[in-house]
């Protein structure tokens, strides 16, 4: 138990996917300017990616690994996040469709969104076992959530302050997720 | 006719380089700019995957229906990495082991499946080349240009791409800065970069 514990700190903290390891950046800058849309995207990416991370473990487990065929696991895991993504949001379209409203247009952005593939490639990468593989695929987009939600909130406050002309939008966004990420990299002495 | 060849290729270079001024693609703009070699690494098997991509994109675009074209688009990015990540293992190893996990995550990069979905999908053969192979450029040098501000700062070293050279920049009492080479310092150069290139542009 421990165990899982230090791998869900660890997921969310120390390795935080969007400050640290550096996935998923491009949602992270073009979601966060209002912070309803932060957390659109932060929701829609723990859903998905809990998912994804299921379904492409079983097939590495299942088909890649005893048929030798590591060599197309790129090919087959774009192909099964796309397939998967489209699945979900047909099924949350017709059964649920209060969370389609809200996580809807976000869903076709996942399929490029770099975290949910590098987060699969991860869990096998370090070898993790099922219950592992399912506390980090469940503890590294609460970390892209987290951080996501917390740059949503100091971007709304930028957006009042002055910003010199040459720094204003994508810029300073950059410059302070730096400061964010520099905050993140004090949790490194933790575990 | 050639005029226009030319300028495709020369957008990628100033106006519409990335991700400077298209800001897509940035995981491995701040991932692998630790040092030039590996940013200079990721940029040219980007490259390959881009101009390949746009060019078998552009060659089929009359075949694959509008419907589902991403997918069809994404396989055909996905089979290029493919080749990059196998050449890449059996040439460059060392190149392969520091860029890890970005090499498969190219099939993930915005501006290779923007660049199919917005110019190689409507244009021909020879443009969508030259578009391909411009921006290919324009990003190798973006990464290039980023890679050497950190590495200078950061290490106080300058490593030649494709070979074990690294050439001492300062002297040996040089602390290095080492912020600089961290994630912070990735997030910070490339937004103070960006800025430069705004009050440059406009």
């Amino acid at each position: 138990m421990g165990d899982f514990i230090l791998l869900a700190i660890s997921a969310i903290l120390v390795n935080n996917i969007l400050l640290i390891q550096y996935l998923g950046n491009c949602p992270f800058l073009g979601t966060s300017k209002k912070m309803d849309t932060a957390v659109g995207m932060a929701m829609a990416v723990v859903f998905v990616l809990a998912l994804a991370g299921i379904v492409t473990w079983i097939f590495e487990a299942v088909f890649l690994k005893p048929l030798g065929l590591e060599y197309i696991r790129t090919i087959v895991f774009i192909v099964v996040i796309a397939a998967l993504v489209q699945f979900v949001e047909i099924f949350l379209k017709k059964n649920i469709p209060a969370l389609y409203a809200g996580l809807g247009i976000f869903l076709p952005l996942i399929t490029t969104n770099c975290a949910v593939m590098g987060v699969c490639l991860i869990n096998i990468k370090e070898e993790y076992n099922f219950l592992e593989m399912l506390v980090s695929s469940i503890a590294y987009p609460a970390g892209f959530g987290l951080a996501l939600i917390l740059f949503a909130g100091l971007r709304e406050r930028i957006i009042i302050g002055r910003v010199p002309g040459p720094l204003q939008d994508v810029s300073i966004a950059l410059v302070t997720a730096g400061f964010m990420s520099l905050s993140f990299l004090g949790f490194k002495g933790m575990i | 006719m050639a005029k226009t060849i030319v300028q495709e290729f020369t957008k990628g270079l100033w106006e519409e380089i990335p991700p400077f001024r298209l800001v897509l693609g940035l995981c491995p703009v701040l991932a692998v700019t630790k040092t030039v070699a590996n940013g200079v690494g990721m940029g040219v098997a980007a490259t390959f995957v881009l101009v390949c991509s746009n060019i078998l994109v552009s060659a089929l675009r009359n075949i694959i229906p509008s419907q589902v074209r991403v997918p069809c688009f994404i396989i055909i990015i996905a089979t290029f990495v493919v080749v990059v990540e196998l050449v890449m293992q059996a040439f460059t190893y060392p190149l392969f082991l520091q860029l890890g996990i970005f090499i498969p995550l190219i099939v993930v990069n915005c501006i290779i499946l923007g660049r199919a979905e917005a110019f190689a999908s409507k244009n021909g053969v020879v443009a969508s080349t030259a578009d391909g192979l411009g921006i290919g450029v324009g990003f190798t040098i973006a990464l290039a240009v980023l890679a050497s501000l950190r590495e200078v700062f950061g290490a106080g070293t300058l490593s030649v791409p494709f070979s074990d050279t690294v050439i001492q920049v300062f002297g040996p009492s040089f602390q290095p800065f080492t912020f600089m080479v961290e994630a912070p310092g990735a997030f910070v150069c490339l937004g103070l970069v960006l800025a430069i290139m705004n009050l440059v542009g406009k």
